[in-house]
C-alpha cells in the first residue's frame, strides 16, 4: 500500500524530503536559545560582564532567525509537496478510473469512487504534511531538548528520562483504549445520524402513519446511547491534560529540590538550572505531540488503504492483442452464452442463450423485473464479458474488436441515463464531437426531441444542470437517444429508453427508425408491449433465459407469458401521462 | 480528532448578533448544567492560578534559597524542603481542578449535544410537510452534523480555553508587572509587534483558504458528476476528454491548495520565533538590569520573568483563534435554533378515532381492539358526546389549495367517494393528483372549499387519528434501516409475525423475501438499496395491508411492478379493499381500469368524472389518451 502512493509523490520529491530537513533545522535552532540562555545567566550576568551578554544576546537573536527562516521554507515546501501529492492522486485515480469495466465500476459503487476521490484524499492530504512536517518536528524536538539536557547535567537530566517513560506509557495505554472506543462511538453517532437523514426523507411516510411519537422514542434511546459512549470515551482523554500537568509539575519540583542542593555544592550553576527547566516543557510537550500525531496518521490509514484500492485495482476487460477495428454489419450472434456478475459464481444470471439477430432487424425484448434483459444486450458491446459461450457482432467475436470501435458502432442508451452540466449541443456532441448542428438536429427529430429543444428559449444552446435536472424524465429519455444516433451505429440498443415518454410519441420515435435508420439493428427492451408489438421478433426472457422468440402473432398464440403480459395490458395498454410534462 | 475527514464546507456566512445567541446557548447549557459550569469556571481559575504561582516560585527559589545558601559550609535545606512542599500543595490542588474542569465538560458538551440531537429531532417531526418541501434536505442534515460538530468544538473546546487564557493572560500580566515594570513593557511592545505580523499573515492565508475551498468544490463537483455518468463515459468512449478537462480543474486546485496551505503553515514559526526574538531581548535587557539591580531586578526575578514571558504568547495567540471560532460556531448556534423555532404543525382537531363496539345498535366506546372504529365527537355546546361509525366516505366541496397564497394548483375540486367505493386519478404530470390525496390526510391545509370525512369536517379531526384512518402507499417509497419484518410492521407495531407474513403474501412481496439471504430477517440499509424499485414498492403495499386502514391512498404504488406481478397484487389489494374507499393514482390504464369512478385532472380541474366505459362513451380527454395509445399499436 505504502509502495503504491509513494509512487504518487513524483515530482514532489524534492519538497517531500527538504520539509523534514528545514523542520529539524528549525527545532535545533529553538533548542540551542536555552543553552545560551544559561551562558548569560551564568557569564554575564552573575559575573556582571555586560559585553557577554550582547555578543551571547546577539548570537541568539541569529538563532531565532535562522529558526523563522527554517519554519518559513519547511512551511512552504511541505504545503507544495502535500497539495502536489494529493494533485498526483486524484489525477492517477481519476485516470485509472476511466480504465474501469462496467464491472469494476460496480465493485467500488459510484459513491465509493466519489469518496476516495474526495474526502479521502483530503484526509491524505492532511495526514502527509502531518507526517512531512509535525511528524518529524515533535520527535526532533523530543530527542534534541533530551540531549540539550542531558548534556547540561546527565544525573538531574534522568528525571526527564523516568518522565518521558512513565508518561508514554501511559499516554499509549489511554490512546490505545480511547482509540478502540472511539471506532465504535463514531460507528453509533454515524448510524445515529443516518436515522436522522431517513426520517427526513421519509418524513411523509412518518407522518402518514402517526409514528412521530414512535420514532422520537427510537431517536432518543440511540442519542442516549452514543452520548454514554462518548461520554466513556471522553472521560478517558479528560485524563490527558491532568496527566500531563501532574507529570510536568513533579518534573519541575525535583528538578528546583535537587537543582538547589546541586547549586549549592556547585555543581550545578543557576542558568543551567533555569535552562533545564525551559527543556522540561519542550520535552513533555513534544511526547504528548507524538502521540497525539500517531492517533490523526492512523486514523487516515483507512483512507490510504481505500485510495491504494482503487490505484490497484485491475480493469478486468481489456482490448485483444491485435485488435480488430472494423465491424463489419450489425448481425448478433449469442452462442451458448452463459454469463454471471461474480466471477467462479454459481448462480448464473444468463443461462445457455443461443440468438442470431440479422442486420437491420428490429428485435424486441421483454420480460418481467430480473429477467436479465439488461444483462443480455450489455454484453453486445462488451460492456461485461460472458462467463462461457461467445458473442458475435458481424461474425466477430466481441473480444476481438478493438472496444472503442465496438461502441461506437454499438450503440446503447442506457437505463439508468445521464446528462452533463453543458448545452444541449453538448451533451449531444458526445455521440459525435464533430456533428454539425444540422446533423444533431436530425437526430433530435429521429428522437422526436426537436419539438421540446425549439420551445426552450435558448433552443439549443439551452444549458442543462448539473445530472439534468431541468429536463423532465421524458425529455432526458429522448435527448439520450439522440445523442445515441448520432454515432450512427450499426447497431442500436434502447434499454427501457423510452418509459417516461408518453405512447403516442414512442410510436413516433420507432416510426422514425424503421424509416430512417432501416440498416441499424435496433434492439427494443420495454415494459410495455405496444413499444414492442410491431417489431420484426420478439425476445421473451424469464429468469435468465429465453422464453421464446418469434413475431408478435407467433407469441401470441404459443408463448404463455407473452399472452399473460399482453392480457394484462390489453384494450388499451397505453400510459397516460408521463409526456414530458410540456403540456 | 474528529475534525479529519471533514468535507469542506463553504465560506462562512457573518453571523447577526454572536453575542444574543452566545447568550441563548448558554441559557440552553445552564438550563440542565448551571451547577456544572459554576464548578468549572472555579476550577479553571484555581488550575491557571496554581500554575502561576509555581512559575513565582522561581524567583523566591532563586533568591531566597539558592542564593544565600551559596558558599555556606553547612547548609540549612529545611525552609525550602517546606517551601517545595508547599509549592508541591498548590500544584497538586492545580492538577485536581484541572481534572475536574475536564472531566464535567465531558458531561455538559456530551449532555448539551444529546439534549440539542433529541429536541431539534422531536421538534423537526412536529414540523409541517411544507417546511420539508421547501428546505433542502440537505441542509436539514447540516444542521446535525455539521453546525452540532462546531457547537461541540466551541463547547468543548473553545469556551474553556477562552476562559483559561483569559485569565491567564490576566495573572501573568500582573505577575510581570510585579516582577518589573520595563520588562513588561518591552514584552507588550514585542506582543504588538507579532499580532501585527500574524494578522497580515492570517490575512493571506484566510483569502487563499477561500479559494482553495472554491477549487475544491469545483472539483468534487465534477467528480461527483462525471463518477455518476463514468458508464455512460464508458459507452461513448468519452474517457480523454473526461481526463482532461479534470487535469485543468486538478490543477487550479493545486495551486491555490498550496497556495492556502504555505501561509497557514508559516504561521506557526512566525508566532514561535518571534516569541524566542522577544523572549531573547527580554533576557538581554533583564540580564542587563540585574547587573545593575535597575527597578529591583534579582537574578530569580529574572529566571520567572523569562518563564512568564513564554508563556503570555500562547495564550494570547489562543484567546484570537479562539474567538474566531467561537464567532463561526455562532453561525451554527444561529442554524440550530432556527430550526428550534420553525412553527410546528398546528392540530386544533378535537374528534377522535376510538375503538367501538356496537351494542344494540348503539356505538359503544372500549378500550380494546375491535376493528370496528367510530369518531368519538364532543360538543362543547351541550356538552354532549356523540359517535358515528367510520366509514370512508369522503367529500370535497370547492376545493382551492395552492403551495402559495398566489398560485393555486387545484380549483373548485368537488369530489364524492362512498365507502368501498374505488377512486382512480389520471392526468398529466403537474395536474395535481397527487395534491388531492395530501389534501385529505391534511399534509397541507386547504384555502378554501371543505373536506368532509364521514360528514365531519376533516378541520375539527386530531390530525393524528386522521392519519391513522388513511393508509397511503406513496409515490417514492421509503424503507428504513430495519429488517424485512419490521419494516412491513410499521404499518400496526403491535402486528404478530403471522400478520405481517399474511400481509407480504398479500402484496406478493412474500416470494422475494423468501428469497433474500436472511427471509424476513434480512437487513435493509440505506433507503433498501439492495432492492429493486418494483421489491421496495411490494414492501411499501405490505405495510400499508399490515395496518388495515378503512380508507386507502395509493399512488404510483405499483409504477415500478411488472404488468403481470400487478395484476396479482391487485387481486390481493382489491379483496382486503372490498367495502372499503380507495383512492387510486396511476398513469396505467390497467391499474385505474375497474374503478367506480375515474376522475380525469387537468390543470388542477376536474375536467372529467365517470367510469372507465362512461368516460368511453362520452369520447373526452380521456377517450383521447385512451385511443390515442392504442391506436398507435398499429
Amino acid at each position: 500500500m505504502l509502495k503504491t502512493l509513494g509512487a504518487q509523490v513524483k515530482e514532489f520529491k524534492k519538497d517531500s524530503i527538504l520539509t523534514p530537513i528545514f523542520m529539524i533545522f528549525e527545532v535545533i535552532m529553538e533548542m540551542i536559545i536555552p543553552l545560551l540562555m544559561a551562558s548569560i545567566i551564568d557569564d554575564g550576568v552573575e559575573k556582571g560582564d555586560i559585553r557577554h551578554i550582547c555578543v551571547v544576546g546577539a548570537a541568539m537573536v541569529v538563532a531565532a532567525l535562522a529558526g523563522l527562516f527554517a519554519g518559513i521554507m519547511g512551511g512552504k515546501c511541505g504545503a507544495n509537496a502535500s497539495a502536489g501529492f494529493a494533485r498526483n492522486l486524484r489525477s492517477s485515480m481519476y485516470e485509472k478510473i476511466q480504465t474501469y469495466s462496467f464491472a469494476n465500476i460496480d465493485k467500488f459503487s459510484t459513491a465509493g469512487l466519489i469518496t476516495r476521490l474526495t474526502t479521502d484524499v483530503s484526509n491524505l492530504q492532511n495526514a502527509y504534511q502531518m507526517i512531512l512536517r509535525m511528524f518529524t518536528r515533535a520527535p526532533a524536538s523530543l530527542i534534541c531538548a533530551m540531549v540539550m539536557a542531558f548534556s547540561i547535567n546527565a544525573r538531574l537530566s534522568s528525571i526527564y528520562l523516568v518522565a518521558v517513560i512513565i508518561l508514554g506509557v501511559c499516554l499509549a495505554l489511554l490512546l490505545t483504549r480511547v482509540n478502540k472506543y472511539f471506532k465504535q462511538v463514531f460507528r453509533r453517532y454515524d448510524d445515529l445520524n443516518a436515522s436522522v437523514q431517513e426520517n427526513i426523507a421519509g418524513i411523509r411516510v412518518v407522518k402518514a402513519y402517526v409514528r412521530e411519537d414512535y420514532e422520537n422514542n427510537k431517536f432518543s434511546k440511540a442519542s442516549e446511547n452514543v452520548y454514554k459512549m462518548f461520554v466513556k470515551a471522553e472521560s478517558i482523554i479528560s485524563l490527558n491534560a491532568p496527566l500531563m500537568q501532574f507529570t510536568v509539575y513533579s518534573c519541575i519540583l525535583g528538578i528546583s529540590w535537587l537543582g538547589a542542593k546541586m547549586i549549592v555544592v556547585d555543581s550545578l550553576t543557576t542558568g543551567e538550572l533555569m535552562s533545564l527547566l525551559t527543556y522540561c516543557m519542550n520535552i513533555l510537550m513534544s511526547l504528548m505531540m507524538v502521540s497525539m500525531i500517531f492517533v490523526m496518521v492512523s486514523m487516515s490509514m483507512a483512507s490510504a488503504e481505500r485510495i491504494s484500492e482503487v490505484l490497484n485495482e485491475e480493469p478486468d476487460l481489456a482490448n485483444p492483442e491485435q485488435p480488430m477495428k472494423e465491424v463489419k454489419d450489425g448481425g448478433i450472434v449469442f452462442d451458448h452464452v452463459n454469463f454471471s456478475y461474480k466471477k467462479g459464481s454459481k448462480e448464473q444470471v444468463l443461462k445457455d442463450i443461443c440468438l442470431e439477430i440479422h442486420p437491420g432487424e428490429t428485435v424486441g425484448i421483454i420480460g418481467g423485473t430480473g429477467s436479465a434483459k439488461s444483462s443480455l444486450v450489455n454484453l453486445i458491446s462488451r460492456l461485461y464479458d460472458v462467463t462461457g459461450g461467445s458473442v458475435r457482432v458481424g461474425g466477430r467475436d466481441v473480444r476481438e474488436y478493438d472496444m472503442e470501435e465496438l461502441r461506437n458502432q454499438v450503440s446503447v442508451v442506457l437505463q439508468k441515463n445521464v446528462l452533463f452540466s453543458g448545452t444541449i449541443l453538448e451533451n449531444l456532441r458526445w455521440g459525435d464531437k464533430n456533428a454539425t448542428k444540422e446533423e444533431c438536429m436530425h437526430a433530435c427529430r429521429l428522437a422526436c426531441a426537436d419539438e421540446f429543444i425549439e420551445k426552450m428559449p435558448d433552443g439549443y444552446d439551452t444549458y442543462i444542470e448539473q445530472g439534468g435536472t431541468n429536463v423532465s424524465g421524458g425529455q432526458k429519455q429522448r435527448l439520450c437517444i439522440a445523442r445515441a444516433l448520432l454515432k450512427k451505429p450499426k447497431i442500436l440498443i434502447l434499454d427501457d429508453s423510452t418509459s417516461a415518454v408518453d405512447t403516442a410519441t414512442d410510436a413516433k420515435i420507432r416510426r422514425a427508425f424503421r424509416e430512417e435508420i432501416p440498416n441499424t439493428t435496433k434492439l427494443i427492451i420495454a415494459q410495455r408491449i405496444s413499444s414492442v408489438q410491431d417489431a420484426d421478433r420478439i425476445i421473451v426472457m424469464d429468469d435468465g433465459k429465453v422464453n421464446g422468440f418469434g413475431t408478435h402473432e407467433e407469441l401470441l398464440a404459443t408463448n404463455k407469458i407473452y399472452q399473460e403480459v399482453y392480457e394484462s395490458q390489453t384494450q388499451g395498454s397505453g400510459d397516460f401521462d408521463e409526456n414530458g410534462g410540456e403540456k | 480528532m474528529a475534525g479529519m475527514g471533514k468535507r469542506p464546507r463553504g465560506p462562512v456566512q457573518k453571523v447577526e448578533n454572536p453575542g444574543k445567541l452566545l447568550a441563548r446557548l448558554m441559557k440552553y447549557i445552564g438550563k440542565t448544567y448551571t451547577i456544572h459550569l459554576i464548578v468549572v469556571v472555579i476550577c479553571i481559575f484555581a488550575s491557571v492560578l496554581a500554575n502561576v504561582q509555581g512559575t513565582m516560585f522561581m524567583k523566591s527559589l532563586i533568591d531566597d534559597y539558592i542564593t544565600p545558601l551559596l558558599g555556606k559550609a553547612d547548609p540549612d535545606f529545611g525552609p525550602l524542603m517546606q517551601a517545595i512542599v508547599r509549592v508541591a500543595g498548590f500544584y497538586l490542588l492545580g492538577v485536581i481542578c484541572t481534572f475536574i474542569y475536564n472531566r464535567v465538560m465531558v458531561y455538559v458538551t456530551q449532555g448539551t449535544l444529546k439534549n440539542l440531537r433529541v429536541d431539534l429531532f422531536t421538534h423537526m417531526e412536529s414540523l409541517p410537510i411544507k417546511y420539508f418541501d421547501t428546505h433542502a434536505h440537505g441542509d436539514i442534515m447540516s444542521v446535525y452534523t455539521n453546525d452540532i460538530d462546531t457547537l461541540r468544538q466551541m463547547i468543548s473546546q473553545s469556551m474553556p480555553q477562552l476562559l483559561s487564557s483569559a485569565i491567564t493572560i490576566v495573572s501573568v500580566f500582573i505577575s510581570m508587572i510585579i516582577l518589573s515594570i520595563p520588562l513588561t513593557i518591552v514584552t507588550l511592545i514585542m506582543i504588538g509587534i507579532m499580532l501585527f505580523v500574524t494578522k497580515k499573515v492570517a490575512g493571506l492565508s484566510g483569502r487563499y483558504f477561500l479559494s482553495q475551498q472554491r477549487e475544491l468544490g469545483k472539483v468534487n463537483g465534477y467528480i461527483e458528476e462525471m463518477m455518476e455518468g463514468q458508464k455512460v463515459v464508458k459507452v461513448f468512449c468519452h474517457e480523454e476528454e473526461s481526463i482532461d478537462k479534470f487535469h485543468e480543474l486538478n490543477q487550479k486546485l493545486y495551486e491555490s491548495s498550496n497556495y492556502a496551505n504555505r501561509y497557514g503553515n508559516i504561521l506557526g514559526p512566525i508566532n514561535a520565533q518571534l516569541g524566542n526574538v522577544s523572549y531573547v531581548i527580554c533576557a538581554i535587557v533583564g540580564g542587563i538590569f540585574a547587573i545593575y539591580h535597575v527597578a529591583g531586578l534579582t537574578l530569580g526575578g529574572l529566571a520567572s520573568f523569562l518563564t512568564f514571558n513564554k508563556s503570555i504568547n500562547m495564550p494570547i495567540n489562543q484567546v484570537s483563534q479562539q474567538l474566531n471560532s467561537i464567532v463561526m460556531a455562532m453561525a451554527g448556534a444561529e442554524r440550530v435554533f432556527k430550526l428550534l423555532d420553525e412553527k410546528p404543525e398546528t392540530d386544533e382537531g378535537y374528534v377522535m378515532l376510538v375503538n367501538a363496539r356496537k351494542v344494540n345498535g348503539e356505538i359503544q366506546e372500549t378500550s380494546e381492539h375491535t376493528g370496528y372504529w367510530a369518531w368519538k365527537h364532543y360538543h362543547k355546546a351541550d356538552n354532549t358526546t356523540t359517535y358515528r361509525e367510520l366509514q370512508g366516505d369522503v367529500v370535497f366541496n370547492g376545493v382551492d389549495f395552492g403551495y402559495n397564497e398566489n398560485k393555486m394548483v387545484l380549483h373548485d375540486i368537488k369530489l364524492y367517494a362512498e365507502p368501498g367505493q374505488k377512486i382512480a386519478f389520471v392526468g398529466s404530470t403537474g395536474a395535481g393528483k397527487t395534491t388531492i390525496t395530501n389534501l385529505i390526510n391534511r399534509f397541507y391545509d386547504i384555502q378554501d372549499g371543505k373536506i368532509r370525512y364521514d360528514g365531519i369536517n376533516i378541520n375539527k379531526i386530531k390530525k393524528a387519528d386522521l392519519r391513522r384512518s388513511l393508509g397511503i402507499v406513496l409515490q417514492d417509497t421509503q424503507l428504513f434501516t430495519a429488517t424485512v419484518m419490521d419494516n412491513i410492521r410499521y404499518g400496526k407495531l403491535d402486528a404478530t409475525d403471522e400478520e405481517v407474513i399474511a400481509a407480504a403474501k398479500l402484496a406478493n412481496a412474500d416470494g422475494f423475501i423468501r428469497r433474500l439471504p436472511d427471509g424476513y430477517n434480512t437487513m435493509l440499509t440505506n433507503n433498501g438499496a439492495n432492492l429493486s424499485q418494483g421489491q421496495r414498492q411490494l414492501l411499501a403495499i405490505a405495510r400499508a395491508a399490515v395496518a388495515d386502514p378503512p380508507v386507502l391512498i395509493l399512488d404510483e404504488a405499483t409504477s415500478s411492478i411488472d404488468t403481470r406481478t400487478e395484476k396479482l397484487v391487485q387481486d390481493g389489494m382489491d379483496s382486503l379493499m372490498k367495502g372499503r374507499t380507495t383512492f387510486v393514482i396511476a398513469h396505467r390504464l390497467s391499474t385505474v381500469r375497474n374503478s367506480d369512478c375515474i376522475m380525469v385532472l387537468e390543470n388542477g380541474r376536474i375536467i372529467e368524472r365517470g367510469t372507465h366505459d362512461q368516460l368511453i362513451e362520452e369520447k373526452g380527454k380521456y377517450y383521447q389518451l385512451y385511443t390515442g395509445s392504442s391506436g398507435a399499436l398499429a
